[in-house]
Parts: structure tokens; sequence; C-alpha cells
């Protein structure tokens, strides 16, 4: 029962690195670019909502919906800001050197206006815990439900408005070659932007559901699982989709398992030794697509 | 290439005269004390910081109010390291472009073993309110107020063994923290001797202290009945929204790195109900020192003080016991002061908040006695 237990535990954890991993691989397909501060995206999406429900006091779903907003807006303007003038850049070190400054940088601004203390943030889900078998020898928190779901309704959500929208369509059209896009009409510059909007709206989410399920808030919130999750979507194919959210899953199992059965102090050891094997059997990761350089 | 020479001579200059400055400042003091203070007055252990900054800004208020040391009045600067090695040993050189003469830092473990590090080659006169690794003391010129690591875990494995509170017990600690290994370590070897059984000890690391599922389902798969805690406050208050939330009913009990747990922003203090800690100050104990101390502070800070607080608020007078009995003027340099309080601790005897007839070894360990506690109705009570 216990290991039953764990698989659940290991699932949520998971659906939480492939939400965020979901972030990941859509900017990088599109805009082939590493979003180093889409950890920290997360962390602001959590004060907002901490600051709205339990500061204000107001009600839990404006303060998801303001988190989300606000996520977006914050998305767009950084790609704007910081990315956009760059990405003409003759180095592509320059855009990833410039992530990693804004993550600094939403890092140092969280510290600055709510301090370094740590807030207990007060779970989003008002699910009860589900308890399975004789005398709840096998319970699943409300917390895990509503992670698992989520990242499965985003998944198709997700996977549906690629392939079926003209939105969707632009994307992949981008991803494939901006050049030509730019040809055949495609906003290349709104379609990024788009991206960047869509990633940080998952990030809010990411971020509720991380908080709901561990409470403790402080400005380094993101940056831990925001790598744990960059580390999911290289492991199943940047640039991916599907990859992302299968990379995230296994990622969070392989965690969970590997403290229970192995040892909890190397369970991170372990988890980047499993990402250097699939590395070296296919640099391209699990669903990772094998692109042509074109000289 | 003419421009050059100039620059670089200007630069030289400029150098020189700041060198010689700084010589100015380090090698003699005035005619007051100079305390510096460094601990985490932001950051994940905030609540300490604070405590320690205001504990020995009481102490130091009152003692100037009386006269000061010796005649010579006190003045007090501290420092914010945020919990972070580095920017403690910077604001221990920043206090020592003050003119410290005497060190009451670093409140944590890590950052104090860093800053000793650079201390000894002062011989400056440290400190620790509450840096409790064996490490901190591991120079001759750093003293400690709090129990070492060693001796909390030995006072959790005997107290849990000889008042019967669990038979079974597994242990959650952080193993890339000395305070927290090293608690364990000495916890695990003194069970040995004791009525009770560790059934599960497991890790998390500075990087994995999210998620506390599996630790806690192999603390309930083992038949624990109590969960000891050698942690800091934060992670412990996962734990126990993690614990309650999975439906897990354990006893929890901790060392001082509990005590702050209540102070978590939106924490749901029901939760810490009936968690127990050992730690050597209780602000609701009934002794006429204690009161006086939990009084003025409230008066001051409008906050109830924490072992924290009392531990800096000894600190200070345990500075001032020695600087009295080497009768050392604060003109002296900083080695000179260092040679002779360092001479004055193993002789001094002092009666604190945090234990009666205090006494030092040579080492730098206090020897005294711990108390217990337990949350009640959102405090900490003294178990009688």
């Amino acid at each position: 029962m216990s290991f039953i237990t764990y698989l659940i535990n290991g699932i949520s954890l998971g659906s939480v690195y492939a939400i965020i991993a979901l972030g990941y691989t859509m900017v990088y397909g599109i805009a082939k670019m590493l979003n180093f501060a889409h950890g920290d995206v997360i962390m602001i999406g959590c004060y907002t909502v901490f600051t709205i429900v339990s500061t204000l006091n107001l009600p839990t779903w404006l303060g998801m919906i303001v988190s989300i907003v606000l996520c977006t807006v914050l998305g767009i303007t950084i790609e704007a800001v910081a990315y956009r003038p760059l990405r003409q850049a003759s180095s592509s070190l320059a855009v990833l050197i410039t992530a990693i400054g804004v993550s600094y940088l939403l890092q140092n601004v969280a510290l600055l206006i709510f301090g370094a203390n740590t807030k207990s943030f007060t779970s989003v889900v008002n699910i009860s815990a589900l308890k399975l078998g004789k005398d709840g020898a096998l319970t699943i928190t409300g917390e895990t439900i509503v992670t698992i779901s989520a990242c499965i309704i985003i998944m198709i959500a997700l996977t549906m408005f690629v392939n079926k929208t003209k939105a969707g369509q632009a994307m992949l059209a981008v991803s494939e070659d901006k050049g030509a896009a730019q040809l055949m009409g495609i906003n290349v510059n709104a379609t990024i932007s788009l991206t960047f909007a869509i990633g940080s709206a998952l990030a809010a989410i990411a971020g509720m559901l991380l908080c709901s399920s561990y409470p403790a808030l402080t400005p380094y919130t993101g940056s831990m699982p925001g790598i744990k999750a960059f580390v999911a979507a290289v492991f199943g194919g940047i640039g991916s989709i599907p990859g992302a959210f299968i990379g995230g899953i296994i990622l969070g199992i392989i965690e969970i398992l590997s403290k229970a059965y192995i040892s909890s102090q190397l369970s991170d050891a372990i988890v980047f030794l499993v990402l250097i094997v699939v590395l070296v059997v296919k640099p391209t990761g699990i669903l990772g697509r094998k692109i042509q350089e074109k000289v | 290439m003419k421009k050059f020479t100039k620059l670089f001579a200007v630069v030289l200059s400029t150098a020189m005269v700041v060198a010689s400055f700084a010589g100015c400042g380090s090698a003699k003091g005035g005619d007051t004390w100079k305390i510096g203070g460094i601990g985490p007055t932001t950051g994940g252990a905030a609540v300490y910081g604070i405590a320690v900054q205001n504990g020995a800004d009481l102490a130091i208020k009152e003692i100037n109010e009386k006269g000061g040391i010796n005649g010579h009045k006190i003045e007090y600067n501290f420092q914010d390291d945020e919990l972070d090695n580095e920017k403690s040993v910077n604001a221990y050189n920043a206090l020592k472009d003050w003119g410290m003469n005497v060190l009451v830092g670093s409140v944590t473990s890590g950052c104090c073993i860093a800053v000793a590090a650079e201390s000894v080659n002062d011989n400056m006169f440290q400190i620790t309110p509450s840096g409790s690794a064996p490490d901190c003391i591991a120079n001759k010129n750093v003293f400690q107020v709090c129990f070492n690591d060693p001796n909390q875990g030995i006072g959790a494995a005997s107290y849990i063994g000889s008042n019967n509170v669990a038979s079974k017990v597994a242990v959650i600690y952080d193993s890339s923290d000395v305070y927290s290994s090293g608690i364990y370590q000495k916890f695990a070897q003194e069970a040995a001797n004791q009525p009770f059984d560790i059934v599960s000890a497991e890790a998390f690391t500075a990087d994995s202290k999210t998620d506390f599922s599996v630790q806690l389902q192999k603390a309930a798969d083992a038949g624990a009945e109590l969960v000891f805690l050698p942690i800091y406050y934060t992670e412990a208050s996962l734990i126990l929204t993690q614990a309650a939330s999975a439906g897990y009913s354990f006893k929890f009990f901790g060392c001082d790195g509990l005590d702050g747990i209540l102070g978590v922003e939106n924490f749901d203090t029901s939760l810490a109900e009936g968690v127990m800690l050992l730690t050597p100050f209780a602000a609701d104990a009934a002794d006429e020192k204690t009161q006086h101390f939990v009084k003025a502070y409230e008066e001051a800070y409008g906050d109830t003080p924490n072992q924290f607080a009392a531990d800096a608020y000894d600190a200070v007078y345990i500075i001032k016991a020695a600087i009295e009995k080497a009768n050392i003027e604060p003109s002296a340099s900083v080695s000179e002061i260092g040679d002779a309080l360092e001479k004055a601790m193993t002789e001094i005897t002092v009666d604190g908040l945090t234990g009666e007839a205090m006494n030092w070894d040579a080492n730098g360990a206090v020897n005294k006695a711990p108390k217990a506690m337990e949350i009640k109705d959102g405090n900490y009570a003294l178990i009688q």
C-alpha cells in the first residue's frame, strides 16, 4: 500500500514539474531561448495570491484570477523589455545571461517588497482528502487530486490549442522557421508574445498548486522547482509539449521513489544521474526531435 | 602612455591613503566599548536574528543606564547576514572597519563558523548566543551561550527516555546542515542507552526541502509514535502541515531550532499544538529575573522574547562579567582584549536567564541544564 502512496505523491510532484516544464518547453520551442526567469514568475504569482487572500482577506478565486492576469502581463513585459531587443543579437548567450539577470531581479524585488521571512501559504484547494482502503490506509490529499487533474487538463488543452487553432499553427510555423513564417504573413513578435503569455499564465497556476502542496513561501520558492522543471523539459525533449508532460511525471516519480527505496539523502543525485544517462543515450530527450541545422 | 602613468600614480597614492586610514582604525580602540552583532534579521531565520538584535540591545541599554562597564559606555552595531555565510563575513569586515572590540554573533551555526575562521586571525573576542555546532567554538577566541549540538542531541534522547514520552521514535533531519546532522548523530548514539527505539531516520537536503511525504510515510509505516525534528522551524512548519493534510497524528519533539515556529506569518498555529521542544528559556517562567526581562522586552519591542533574545541578553552580561574580571580598558587593541577575555571566561560564573551558574571550559562550551517546553494554546509553556 505504501508503494501506491509513494507513486501518487510522485505523480503529484511530477505534475507540478510538468506544468512548469510546459512553460520552459514552449518558450524554447518557439523563441529558441531558455527563460531562466520562469521559476521566479511562479514565485511572483504565489506572492500575488498570498497578498490578496491572506493579507487583504479577499476571496480565493479573485486571488487566482489576479495572479494569472498579473503573471501573464509580467511575462509579456519581460519578453518585450528584456528579450526582444536581444533577439537579433549575434550570440544566443546574451539572451541567456539576460534571463538569469531577470531571474535575480525578480527575486530581489520580491525580497524588497515582501521581505525574506517565510510566509505560510493558505491552500487554494478546498477539497478534503480521499481515504481509501480500510482505516484510510491510502490517503490522497485534495491538493494531489487537483494538481494531477489540472496537469492533465492543461496538457490536453494546450495540445488542442497548438494543433487546432490558427494562433497555435502560427506558433508551430514560427518554431520551424522564423524567416519563412514571417514571409507567410505571420506576425512573429506577436506569436512570441503569445507564447510568453501562455507560459507565464501556466507559471501562475503551477505556483498556486506548488504552494498549496508545500506551503512555505519565500522569494526563492520558485528557483529549485524551476531548475527541476527545466531538467524535466530536457528529459522529455525540450520543445515538445507531450515531452514536458512525460518528463515532469517521470522526474517526480523517480525523485519520490529513490527517496523512499534508495536514500532520502541521495534523491537529487539520482534524479540528475538519470538525466545524464538519458542524455548520453538519447541526446534529444525522450520525445525530442533532431532538428537539422541549416547552413 | 604618459596619461596612463599619471592615472596609475593617482590610483596608487589613493590606495596608500586608504590603506593608512584602515590601519589606524583597527589598531587601537577608543573610550567606549564597541560591541558588534551579526545575524539574519531578514531571511529564513529572521526570527532568530531579530530576537538576538533586540535581546543584546536591551542588555546594552540597561548597562549604559547604570554607567557602562567599568565606567565605559557601550556602542552597539548590528549587521544583517541573511543566513548567508559570505554575507556574514562581509558583515564582520564592516564591523571591524567600524572599530568593533567584541563580537556577539553570528546567530546561526554555519555563519558563525565562517566568521570564526576570520575572527581568529584578529584574535577578536567572539561570543555566539546561539551558534550551536561544535565547530563554532573550534577556535580559542569563540565562546557559546547556548548548548552545543551534541548536548542537545543527548539531552533530547535522555528526556524522551526518562519521561517515557514514546517507545518508537522516527527522526527527520537535514543532512546538508551541520546543526541538524550534529544533533541527530548524538541523538542516535544516546538512543542506544535509552528505553526507546529509533524506527526510522530519514534525511532531506537544502535542495529537496519541500516534499516530506516520503519521510512521513516511512515514519508511519514503521509505527512511530513520535517524530524527532532536530531542524529549523521553516521546514518544521512544512512537515506539520503535510502531516496534518495526510492525516498522520504523530507527536513532534524538537530542539531550539523549532523555537520561532509560532512566528511564521499566516501559519496555522493549531497544527503546532502539543509540539515539545527542549530549549533553555521559557518566557512564562516565574522567577524574578525572567519576568523582569520579559516585561522590559515586551515594552521595548512589542513582542514576547524567545530563547534567542535571552541568549543574546545573557551574552552581553557575560561580556560585562568577563571584562570586569579581566579589568581591561576599551583602548587596548583587539588582540589584547581577546587574550584577556579568553582567560577571564574560564574563571567566571554567570547567573543568566538561560541557566544558573553558567561556566565555560577553555574550549568555549557552556555548562548548564536544559528545560522542556510544550506548545499549548498557541504559546510555549514550560513542562513542570
